[in-house]
């Protein structure tokens, strides 16, 4: 018979103010199998715990039942220290009595109501509780990088640091990702390219580092410490190894007429092309799309000017298997699609650009060499007007907006307000925005010289309608200043829109690949919100930038280098410890219908054919569903699915759920 | 028909391709027709018998037979071959082991079926077409098939075969038979009419297990019902469990593989309209995640127990707030 020991917390008020925590521990004396009680201010401190241990000690015993805070917040800790007076830390269950019930309930009867009945709950489930013992697992000491913008750079350079070797798996022709395209960076504005080219130069170098660039991760498989990951090499045409970059195909190319995706298709270039001057790989990558070689078989004059023969029509994807014992997901984003916004004429005048092609139109890279110049007709813009919130902080979702604060875009609003007028001191600009969000180090006195020091017309209000005149050649832009209740007429130039920015759309199918949760806007969900911002849900995936959320260049860095670290923490072990909460098939029982297998989302159940002494005497080759208990995480899903009830899962059985719910009914 | 088969049947014996026939053989009665093995040419032409009450679903049968010595051959109907592949599909038959001739189907009936019209002291029953002379003891009695045939043969979903090695007869098409009306009628109902409604009807369940044993999708090693450890089995002595347990939780585990084929209300000798609450499941499954129809093609799983990694895959997403 079970000895259980009952620990009621008070969580100072918490959990004390809503419930009567003396009833609980008073009402846990009668339960079957509770042959001690007792209640507590703060069970999780030290001399909680001790309060605790001595109890086991004292009264030997069996089982531990914690009314407290989420098994989430503290099941660990009391493990811990229940394993320290040689219990097994699976004899201990947690009832939930804060976010489930204190923090629910106003009226404290209700409240001690239902603390009781989850104590009694959570009573019943350790009755059946079994000694359970983790595994341990091996692991692989090499990190994967899935993207290689800023994030992805700065997590795999940390790791790389640390002494393992990392693979960054780039779907570009070059790392370097959204920031080597922007020009300037705010508050400081120092120039973007000169802060993030050198750290492509250092990943490039690293010996540590392998960079798969035009790649794309095709398959993952396994779990912390040992992912199975196929990589597809799409085929560039152009040999890695013998390329150096020296651009003189780029030159010769005859299709000079490829909208130039690194300038956001401002401009033109070649099918056959390295993105930029200091991409990382440095190799010039064939555009499939356009190559007459490949399409018609007529043309092979890069292969002809080509010194080193690099040049190969004949080249396929590739896939390249490879384990990792962490993943970093480092996806970045996306400039959400406005041309449902068509109240700003986006689509139908070259005048009306989003934030990210003002960018490209300032850069000294970019189409126009760094000469600000209208898109139109060339002439320099005398009056910009800039939209803030394109898309951000919108619940129309019939648009594709988001419900989110994009983050970034006040401030870099500021910052292409400030260089244009320090370049174009003639130049008018009318900022309309909702609110002006300028919180961070430096951020608001950027602002405020924006407004005070450059003059830049910040309008609370929002733009009705821009019209393209074509007499003219002006956008006019309808707009009402809200604040002084009036409707403005501007003729402008250009109109900037800051579109709402939207996580990379390959998240979506990577995050199926990974198993790792998103939210309902395709931004990876973190395992906590507050206390594991880096971690995924799903053990071994860490999570960088903007694939996680809106954040500006040093947060992602910041969170970057964080998630090296956690990976670096998986990685320095050589030994990682097994989940024992994991399922297991009753064979017996099982009726091979493979449903189980169906829901697996972890693929962590197979089925054998397996020979079987039944009842009968007889023997009988029966098929019969195996858990790999490396594989498996425990969800649970298989148990529920399982007709015949032979799947079960180890400190969650079935039986200890229907005692729970039974407890609760009675 | 019964003579083709028998004929068909016989050449297979003899030529060697199956060593024995799973079909169906009389009864007391006529009317009463039950599944049997028929291991030589003899036995077949003397007891085989096909007629409009061969009804039952020979498919589940094979799961025992499939596993014996030599190949079976099996007469299957179009809607026992949906069974036929929903089992190939849980690996619950061995497929070589068995040669499965489809037959055409024009609706079965019964004998309560033909009692309800006033026909009794039925002696024997021949089908013409769409016509059906049934010879009494009081003289012979000639009715339309479409009169008197069963509720769930009034409700056929389809006349199509989905498997056979061959066909005798004609293939048909999938119907649009309105079978989910009377699901919707009991969707009208209050929540507690509804309630009610099926209190009442399950009220005069004896529990005798027919429903469970002759389902199709009921292929368990050990039924949780029972299973002791199941925590089910303690609960089956409580007045409440036939209303309240028993056939919900059949119904939820024969969920998205139950091929409606309606052979738990045919044996239910209490005449609780069973095969109602599959439907409402088949209902809300076309309605939730597109048509669907389990034993339709082999191999094909249950849209909720299906995680594939095509484009339509979803990861889990995190919702706020909860329910409305």
């Amino acid at each position: 018979m079970q000895r259980i020991g009952v620990f009621v917390c008070h969580c100072g008020t918490n959990i004390a103010a809503t419930v009567d925590v003396k009833a609980v521990a008073e009402a846990a004396r009668k339960v079957p199998g509770v042959v001690f009680s007792t209640d507590y201010q703060y069970m999780c401190s030290e001399a909680g715990q001790d309060l605790i241990k001595e109890s086991v000690k004292k009264y030997n015993l069996t089982n531990v039942v914690i009314c407290s805070c989420s098994p989430r917040m503290h099941e660990k800790t009391f493990r811990g220290a229940v394993e320290t007076v040689d219990m097994n830390p699976y004899l201990l269950e947690v009832a939930n009595i804060r976010e489930q019930c204190s923090w629910v309930h106003k009226d404290k009867a209700v409240g001690t109501q239902k603390a009781i009945m989850l104590m009694k709950a959570a009573v019943a489930k350790a009755t059946l509780d079994t000694p359970l013992t983790p595994g341990m697992l091996p692991v692989t000491k090499r990190a994967l990088v899935i993207g290689g913008g800023i994030a992805g750079m700065q997590a795999a350079l940390d790791i790389a640091e640390a002494g393992y070797e990392v693979d960054i798996v780039e779907q570009k022709p070059t790392i370097g990702g959204k920031m080597a395209q922007l020009d300037k960076t705010f508050p400081t504005l120092d120039c973007s390219s000169c802060i993030v080219t050198p750290k492509m130069v250092d990943v490039g170098q690293n010996e540590k580092i392998h960079i798969y660039s035009y790649s794309e991760i095709e398959e993952v498989k396994g779990y912390i410490g040992n992912f199975d990951v196929k990589i597809r090499r799409k085929a560039r045409y152009v040999d890695e190894d013998k390329c150096t970059g020296c651009g003189l195909c780029t030159e010769k190319c005859p299709m000079k007429n490829v909208p130039n995706e690194w300038n956001l298709n401002l401009d033109k270039r070649s099918c056959v092309y390295i993105p930029f001057a200091q991409a990382v790989p440095k190799v010039a990558t064939i555009d499939p799309r356009y190559c007459l070689m490949l399409n018609k078989g007529k043309c092979g004059i890069c292969s002809k000017v080509c010194g080193v023969g690099a040049i190969n029509y004949k080249d396929t994807d590739k896939i390249v298997e490879e384990k990792y014992g962490a993943i970093v997901a480092a996806t970045g984003f996306e400039i959400s699609d406005i041309s449902k916004y068509d109240e700003y004429a986006y689509a139908q005048s070259p005048d009306v650009v989003t934030s990210l092609e003002y960018e490209r139109l300032m850069s000294a890279a970019g189409p126009y060499g760094g000469h600000l110049k209208r898109p139109s007709d060339g002439k320099d813009p005398k009056t910009i007007v800039f939209v803030q919130c394109v898309g951000s902080r919108e619940k129309d979702s019939c648009k594709g907006g988001k419900e989110y604060c994009s983050k970034v875009c006040c401030m870099y609003t500021a910052k292409h307000a400030i260089l244009t007028k320090d370049h174009y001191p003639d130049t008018d600009i009318y900022v309309f925005y909702i609110d002006v969000r300028t919180p961070g180090k430096l951020f608001d006195e950027f602002y405020r010289r924006a407004v005070e020091q450059y003059g830049v017309h910040y309008i609370k209000g929002a733009v009705g309608k821009v019209t393209p005149n074509k007499a003219t050649g002006k956008l006019e832009v309808q707009a009402s200043d809200l604040l002084l209740n009036e409707q403005l007429h501007i003729e402008a130039d250009m109109v900037v829109l800051a579109a709402a920015i939207e996580p990379s759309h390959t998240a979506r199918k990577l995050a199926t690949m990974l198993t790792t949760p998103m939210d309902t806007n395709d931004f990876f969900t973190e395992a906590h919100a507050k206390l594991r911002p880096v971690e995924s849900a799903t053990a071994g995936i860490l999570l960088a930038g903007m694939c996680q959320g809106p954040k500006d260049i040093p947060e992602t860095v910041s969170q970057a280098s964080a998630a090296a670290a956690k990976a670096i923490g998986i990685l320095s072990k050589d030994q990682l410890v097994g989940n024992p909460c994991i399922a297991h098939p009753d064979e017996m029982m099982c009726n091979g219908c493979s449903q189980c297998a169906g829901v697996c989302p972890y693929g962590a159940i197979t089925y054998v054919e397996k020979e079987f002494r039944m009842p009968d005497r007889t023997t009988k080759v029966r098929r019969v569903a195996q858990v790999n208990e490396a594989v498996c995480q425990g969800c649970g899903a298989c148990t529920v699915t399982c007709p015949s009830g032979a799947m079960d899962l180890r400190g969650f059985s079935n039986q200890q759920i229907m005692a729970e719910v039974d407890a609760l009914c009675q | 028909m019964q003579a083709e088969l028998i004929k068909r049947a016989t050449e297979l014996m003899e030529d060697g391709t199956v060593n024995r026939v799973l079909g169906w053989q009389k009864g007391q009665f006529v009317y009463d027709i039950t599944p049997a093995v028929f291991t030589s040419v003899e036995d077949l032409k003397e007891n085989f018998v096909y007629n409009a009450f061969c009804g039952d679903n020979l498919s589940k049968y094979l799961r025992a037979e499939s596993e014996k010595e030599g190949k079976v051959l099996v007469f299957l109907k179009p809607c026992d071959t949906y069974s036929f592949n929903q089992l190939l599909t849980e690996y619950k038959i061995h497929r070589e082991n068995v040669y499965v001739i489809g037959i055409e189907c024009n609706g079965k009936t019964s004998g309560e079926d033909l009692k309800k019209k006033g026909i009794e002291g039925i002696l024997d029953v021949e089908e013409n077409g769409d016509e059906l002379t049934v010879r009494t003891i009081y003289g012979d009695e000639k009715v339309s098939l479409k009169d008197v045939e069963s509720y769930r043969c009034a409700t056929c979903k389809s006349r199509k075969h989905v498997a056979y090695d061959e066909l005798i007869g004609e293939d048909g098409d999938i119907l649009d038979s309105h079978r989910f009306d009377q699901v919707e009628e009991i969707e009208k109902m209050s929540a507690e009419e509804r309630f009610n409604f099926w209190r009442g009807e399950f009220s005069r369940c004896i529990r005798c297990n027919a429903c469970r044993n002759v389902c199709p999708a009921c292929t368990c090693e050990k039924c949780v019902f029972d299973n002791y450890d199941s925590g089910l089995y303690n609960k089956a002595a409580e007045n409440t469990f036939e209303e309240q347990c028993f056939h919900i939780i059949r119904a939820y585990h024969v969920a998205g593989r139950c091929t409606d084929c309606g052979e738990c209300s045919r044996v239910c000798p209490e005449h609780i309209p069973l095969h109602l609450l599959n439907r409402k499941f088949i209902k809300d499954y076309d309605a939730l995640y597109g048509d669907f129809m389990a034993g339709a093609e082999v191999g094909q799983m249950s849209p909720v127990v299906d995680f594939t990694m095509d484009n339509d895959a979803e990861p889990s997403v995190v919702q706020k707030g909860g329910a409305e």
